[in-house]
């Protein structure tokens, strides 16, 4: 852990339950992956922490290395690196992502978590 | 050997198949979808979509299956390909 920015990344996920790396905000999305990570979380009323990795290069970069992970959007839940904007979709579809929430203990809507599963069958 | 218009498309096949000798394989080429973005790349080839089943994402978490794939094109992610959305299954339920 040579790279100053994974102690920030690190205070950011040990200080808040869900957090979405992403480029934007989770009002304005910059990006079609961020969009749909963020459009989701927020459809399913989870409170998470947005990071805007555009605004800051280092953050941009060492969330690639923290993460062993190349691309963004990045959620964490509870410190716990879940996965980017396919993981995230697949888990949505097949319930995995409900399961993983009620472990983590996090306050989401089923009904809405449903609703995308009804739509998409 | 003649040259082909999809130089990053076909590295990126011959590395999947080397490394995980899928039973099915499909490269998708989703750059055209993504031309509004901008990002100034001449002739394309810079989102692609995998779809890739092979034995040896057996027993993997997502997690794993994504990273060993990312893993393998790390040159290719690295340049000019911006985004690889994968779709990554086993043989085994």
């Amino acid at each position: 852990m040579t790279d100053p920015s994974h102690e920030t990344i690190k205070a950011d996920i040990d200080a808040n339950d869900v957090v979405l790396f992403m480029k934007g905000t989770k009002q304005a999305p910059q990006c079609g992956f961020s969009h749909r990570v963020a459009g989701v979380l927020r459809y399913l009323d989870i409170d998470f922490k947005d990071v805007n990795v555009l605004e800051n290069e280092a953050i941009r970069n060492g969330i690639k290395t923290f993460s062993d992970w190349p691309t963004i959007p990045q959620l964490y839940v509870k410190g716990e690196f879940v996965g980017g904007c396919d993981i995230i979709t697949e888990m949505t579809l097949s319930g995995e992502l409900d399961s993983l929430l009620t472990d983590k203990g996090i306050a989401f809507n089923r009904e809405a978590a449903d609703k995308i599963r009804e739509a998409n069958a | 050997m003649g040259e082909t218009m999809t130089p990053v498309r076909d590295s990126i096949e011959a590395k999947l198949t080397e490394a995980f000798a899928p039973e099915a394989l499909e490269i998708i080429d989703e750059s055209e979808k993504h031309r509004h973005h901008g990002h100034g790349i001449e002739g394309g080839e810079t989102h692609f979509k995998v779809v890739m089943r092979a034995p040896a994402f057996n027993g993997m978490s997502r997690v794993a299956r994504s990273r060993a794939v990312h893993g393998i094109l790390k040159q290719e992610l690295a340049g000019r390909v911006h985004a690889l959305s994968l779709d990554l299954t086993g043989t085994q339920a």
